[in-house]
């Protein structure tokens, strides 16, 4: 999801692209109700079987459908999330993915700033061809970099430690964080930049005590994406990580091993889906709006 | 303490404080600098830590892979095509780029199509974000909780046992099936099957965005049109469609993109069997079950290359946006 189109939003037109306006006065017909209740169902079926057949006994599981669990006698109880986190590795793996994921959030979100402040407010020559770079690197697939940092962590010995995938996702998710808080930032009103250096502000007080707070909702937006990036991620975390020291694993790698492995115990990869789901589910329903905006903000302006 | 804790507290509240410092540090050291240098000076100082991330974790590396695709398994002496030539006279290689171009066609034709088709019908009703939130929260989860759920989705049991999947138990009384969809190759439909689950997935995507284009059209052109007896049908054809075009080209880039990017729906699932083997994992393979990192450079320079053309619609685009900032 970092790989949106270059397309330039200002801060306003996002909001007016994610605020509701009026509705169309005709009304809508029983068709539109209909087609639109299926497609929800539809959407919402998959997510709640994997959730009822989290509670089920293996038995259970491997001979019904999960819709029998919704019907008595309910034979629903938590024993497949016990197992999976006491013996499954899937407690530990938890914890591997938040310490992966909150590190690789906040450190790239700090760099892109400072970068986009520079791009927004600060000229220098080249300042133009090089944001054209920022935005070419946008969509560079990060396979084409995995065997030269695979063999740069060998020699300095971090393949398999959490600091080779801190590194890896600041750089993979550069591009996109300059590129949205840019966008943002160089949409702020040009007149109080000026009038705060006419007051005497260095760039820097202006950074911190004018763009940073004028740019939070960017900001937020930012931090969801990468969380739910870098949390999400297998391909980073196996290649780093998997290969030299699993026990680092996140609960992508852990889980996409299990299901290997497990054969019949689906009841517990039930289960540790929904706990790797549990944290996104979470951010994204608490901070859907950031989200939306962001994903607005990041690739359209009509 | 967990050590692993310790080092974590270190790394958020560390390296947010060098960061901060070293800004402050460089203003500091600006001032030994004349007046009129400061400025010239200062973007330089801003940019460093970013264009130091960029050029070790992709331009470095991106370079690095294009030299090791000419080179032997080793990585000792160039062969010149010799990767490449494997790669185009490979079957599996040649299978996984096909298994690709029908994720780019079908992924691109399912999430457009059903997210303009989504984002027209909420337009008309009050319950818009909720139907929107439904559509869109698979976004937020991983590609391998989306494999383990879809697993009950598609699951098949031998006939004449009943069938537990999701799908099988409602088309096999209507007389369908059953079928084990993502274990079956022929006419790729195990592939289909894996596009299907990143099409629930990506929708929402295409929805939201498409919602905000839609939003953006002046809805007194679409009332004179139907004073003037247009119907719904040509309003959205003459109208809608030709406005929202810009907005579906760069939905579509960003689909195409993942399309051709995909690997992890690939790896949790079938791994590559049932002719399901795509670009990226097959890559994967060559690396670390074959250990021929030469072989998997040439497969990332192929994705590389065909990712190029987007890159350059993308640049295009951005100027022609900066051109009327």
């Amino acid at each position: 999801m970092t790989a949106a189109a270059p397309v330039a939003p200002s801060a306003d037109e996002v909001v007016k692209a994610t605020t509701k306006v009026s509705k169309d006065q005709r009304g809508a017909s029983w068709r539109v109700h209909l087609s639109l209740i299926v497609l929800m169902i539809v959407w919402l079926v998959p997510t709640i079987g994997l959730f009822v057949n989290s509670f089920r006994p293996a038995q259970a599981v491997a001979s019904t459908g999960w819709w029998n669990g919704l019907l008595p006698p309910w034979n629903l109880s938590l024993d497949n999330y016990a197992h999976v986190l006491s013996t499954a590795g899937i407690g530990d793996a938890f914890v591997n993915s938040l310490f992966i994921s909150i590190p690789a959030t906040i450190i790239p979100i700090f760099v892109a700033a400072f970068a986009a402040y520079a791009f927004s407010w600060m000229n220098f020559p080249g300042r133009n061809i090089l944001f054209v770079v920022v935005v070419g690197l946008l969509v560079v697939p990060l396979q084409t970099t995995l065997i030269p940092i695979l063999i740069l962590y060998a020699g300095w010995g971090i393949n398999g430690q959490f600091l080779a995938v801190w590194l890896a996702h600041t750089g993979y998710g550069l591009p996109f964080a300059i590129y949205l808080l840019r966008n943002f930032m160089g949409s702020l009103p040009r007149e109080v930049f000026e009038s705060a250096a006419i007051d005497g502000a260095s760039p820097v007080t202006a950074f911190f005590r004018l763009a940073i707070p004028m740019s939070v909702p960017a900001l937020a937006a930012l931090a969801i994406f990468q969380f739910l990036f870098v949390w999400n991620d297998l391909l980073v975390a196996i290649t780093y990580i998997g290969f030299t020291n699993p026990e680092n694993l996140p609960l992508t790698g852990v889980i996409a091993n299990l299901i290997n492995s497990l054969g019949g115990g689906w009841q517990f990869l039930a289960a540790a889906a929904f706990i790797s789901m549990a944290l996104p589910l979470v951010v994204f329903f608490s901070l859907q709006r950031y989200f939306v905006r962001g994903i607005v903000g990041g690739s359209v302006k009509g | 303490m967990d050590p692993r804790l310790l080092t974590a507290i270190v790394v958020v509240v560390g390296v947010p404080a060098v960061l901060v410092g070293y800004i402050w540090g460089t203003e500091q050291a600006l001032k030994l600098l004349p007046e009129r240098a400061k400025p010239r000076v200062r973007p330089w100082l801003w940019l460093t830590p970013a264009f130091g991330f960029l050029g070790l974790f992709l331009v470095y590396p991106t370079i690095g892979t294009i030299i090791r695709s000419f080179q032997n398994k080793t990585g000792t002496e160039f062969t010149g095509l010799d990767n490449y030539a494997w790669f185009f006279g490979n079957s599996a290689a040649l299978s996984a780029l096909k298994n690709n171009v029908i994720w780019i066609v079908l992924l691109t034709v399912l999430t457009v199509g059903l997210g303009l088709l989504i984002a027209i019908l909420v337009d008309r009703v009050r319950y818009e974000s909720f139907a929107k939130s439904v559509i869109f929260v698979p976004l937020a989860i991983s590609m391998v909780a989306a494999a383990v759920i879809w697993r009950f989705m598609y699951y098949y049991v031998t006939p004449p046992q009943p069938q537990i999947g999701t799908l099988n138990a409602l088309s096999t009384p209507v007389g369908i099936g059953p079928f084990d969809y993502i274990h079956i190759p022929n006419f790729s439909v195990a592939t289909i099957a894996l596009v299907v689950i990143m099409a629930w997935m990506w929708t929402g995507f295409a929805m939201v965005i498409l919602s905000a284009g839609l939003k953006g059209i002046n809805t007194e052109l679409l009332e004179a049109a139907r004073v003037d007896g247009a119907n719904e049908w040509q309003v959205f054809k003459g109208i809608v469609f030709p406005l929202l075009l810009p907005t579906i080209a760069v939905v579509a880039t960003t689909i195409i993109i993942t399309a051709l990017k995909t690997f992890d729906i690939v790896y949790a699932t079938n791994n590559g069997a049932y002719d399901t083997e795509v670009i990226a994992s097959l890559m994967y393979k060559e690396m670390f079950q074959f250990s021929n990192f030469s072989r998997a450079s040439a497969i990332a320079v192929i994705l590389l290359l065909a990712i190029i053309p987007i890159m350059l619609f993308n640049v295009r685009r951005f100027q022609a946006q900066e051109a009327i900032r």
